[in-house]
């Protein structure tokens, strides 16, 4: 039986135009709406396979304001059993801290009789990109960790772990517990059910406050890079335009002249 | 005040984004050294005056090779050649194994860590410029700490020699590897089944397919294209979810960045998320049956047409 934790992140959906808030200091999400990494949904995913698999629970743990339960719901809604949600304002806490809070909601549940022998995290968030929160946690519990997996399969006290590595697929073995990032593409996110999304509402979720003050991320302030300004330069319509694209190619030295 | 480069090694040389890197580095004053992760034997002589040429005078190594890849070993191996050079930031790649080695020294360190930095704006105190959501924004970032430690993202700056080029040193660190450190490793490497696509990040062509395609069976002409090119096939985030085409050969910010000199994306609409790993292209032709496309509008010339006709007329026009 395999307890997985899976972390997730509530992140505004960056898949149209980014805005910033008017102080410059975050993405104003409220008109693109508000999703959780991709990395993540996956991660939710190998984790149900998991628990499913050898008859274990999985939490799904957010830090964030009292809406990120919102992505805690989704997850409930495709299979998690509880959540935790560890109130705190995100743009406040930076990698070090956030890995911080985790490993005390990790040590609290462990005392209470929940020990998560796999800890699940996204490769990296969608919005700070700073991957590094799931190796800074796996120091904090004194526990190993590989970054980038996409497939997790638990025999006994050992996973074997499988991701694309520059060569092919990198398998790894590590012992039981461990801390695993996931990169999307392994796995298919599931889809939720009426029956999932019912019992989502009434799913257990707990709120915790971090027990340390935060360092911070660094961050001074964002921009946007103005877009860039190139006028295109149409070759033509359909397979007619194809001995233009040829002489293009031909100018550019890409193909003999 | 020095600094420290993580080098990877691809086909025999010192990785163009570790040449980028070494680049980078010298814009932050002081000496420049390097290190590979592996034995003194072994290491290609291009390696070693791959980074000659970008300034370098020291090349540490580790004293043999560690038996498979695990990154708290190599974190070791980096914490020792720091001792040994005296560096005071740690620089390398943006790629996974850069950024998740740097993490663990990091983390071991207690300092923080910047991922993916484009440009410095401040030396003394260390304020960099980094790529956020998926390089749709950009961060300003102080960097405090008596290590400073940040990754750089790929093709920020092109690789350019050093001003005084020497010869370099090739020095192995003396370390131990404690046992804890191998907890996790990698046991073995399983060939790709679908062609070689590990160039796709150095590729000078790139072909690219998007959810135009149709299917999976809709990119014969794409892949013929890119071998014509000599080139490599990328393709959008769409089509990997669907299954269409493996995870790795992925274009974006869930995927890989490529910076080819032309870039031929085939039926991609080009949102922000691919938009993220191709931008650094010199030259992109898009093949798209829709002209307001933001992949169209924003390429350098373009042909309105569907791919599964104008790629086969190009391959006969090339003959």
């Amino acid at each position: 039986m395999t307890n997985v934790l899976v972390c997730v992140k509530r992140v505004p959906d960056s898949s149209g135009e980014v805005t910033l808030t008017p102080d410059g200091l975050a993405v104003d999400g409220r008109y693109s709406g508000y999703t959780m990494s991709n990395h993540e949904e996956a991660a939710v995913e190998v984790a149900i396979q998991v628990a499913d698999a050898t008859g274990g629970t999985v939490t799904v743990l957010t830090l964030g304001t009292e809406d990120a339960v919102e992505q805690l719901r989704t997850a409930l809604a495709v299979g998690a059993t509880d959540g935790v949600l560890i109130e705190a304002e995100p743009d406040a806490f930076g990698p070090a801290d956030i890995a911080s809070a985790i490993a005390s909601v990790c040590r609290a549940r462990e005392s209470a009789g929940t020990a998560y022998d796999l800890v699940l995290l996204g490769n990296d968030a969608a919005d700070t990109g700073d991957f590094q929160v799931g190796i800074r946690l796996a120091y904090a519990l004194d526990r190993p960790v590989v970054t980038g997996m996409q497939t997790v399969a638990v025999q006994g006290d050992q996973a074997e772990l499988r991701g694309e590595g520059p060569e092919g697929t990198e398998v790894y073995e590590v012992p039981l517990p461990a801390v695993v990032t996931i990169l999307e593409g392994g796995v298919s996110p599931r889809y939720p059910s009426v029956m999932g999304r019912m019992k989502a509402k009434k799913a257990p979720v707990e709120t915790v406050t971090p027990d340390a003050p935060s360092v911070g991320s660094g961050r001074v302030g964002l921009s946007v890079p103005p877009p860039p300004a190139t006028s295109v330069t149409i070759l033509g319509e359909g397979p007619s335009a194809a001995s233009a694209v040829v002489d293009t190619l031909k100018q550019l030295g890409v193909v003999g002249r | 005040m020095s600094t420290l480069v993580l080098v990877e090694i691809e086909e025999g040389r010192a990785a163009l984004v570790s040449r980028e890197t070494l680049t980078f580095a010298r814009s932050l004053g002081g000496e420049v050294s390097a290190l590979v992760v592996g034995p003194a034997e072994g290491l290609p002589e291009a390696v070693v005056a791959d980074c000659a040429e970008q300034g370098v005078t020291t090349v540490y190594t580790a004293p043999t090779a560690p038996s498979s890849y695990a990154a708290a070993a190599w974190a070791t191996i980096i914490e020792a050649a720091l001792d040994a050079s005296g560096a005071t930031s740690l620089l390398a790649a943006g790629t996974p194994r850069g950024n998740e080695l740097l993490a663990h020294v990091a983390t071991r360190r207690d300092v923080a860590m910047g991922a993916n930095v484009v440009s410095v704006s401040s030396v003394e105190p260390l304020q960099v410029v980094r790529q956020v959501v998926g390089g749709a924004a950009l961060e300003d970032m102080a960097l405090g700490g008596d290590l400073r430690v940040f990754t750089v993202a790929g093709h920020a700056v092109e690789p350019a020699a050093a001003e005084s080029v020497g010869a370099a040193t090739v020095s192995p660190v003396a370390v131990e590897i404690p046992a804890g450190d191998l907890r996790a490793r990698l046991v073995r490497v399983e060939g790709h089944d679908s062609g070689d696509t590990s160039g796709l990040t150095s590729a000078k062509v790139v072909v690219g397919a998007g959810r135009g395609a149709g299917g999976p069976d809709g990119f014969d002409g794409v892949i013929a294209l890119a071998d014509k090119l000599g080139g490599a096939l990328g393709v959008s985030r769409v089509v990997t979810s669907l299954g269409w085409r493996p995870h790795h050969e992925q274009v974006g910010q869930t995927g890989s960045r490529i910076s080819p000199d032309v870039y031929i994306p085939c039926g991609i609409s080009g949102a922000i998320q691919h938009w993220a790993g191709c931008a650094s292209s010199k030259t992109i032709i898009a093949i798209n049956t829709d002209p307001d496309a933001p992949m169209v509008t924003k390429a350098t010339y373009a042909v309105i047409g569907d791919m599964h006709e104008v790629v086969p007329a190009i391959l006969d026009a090339l003959g």
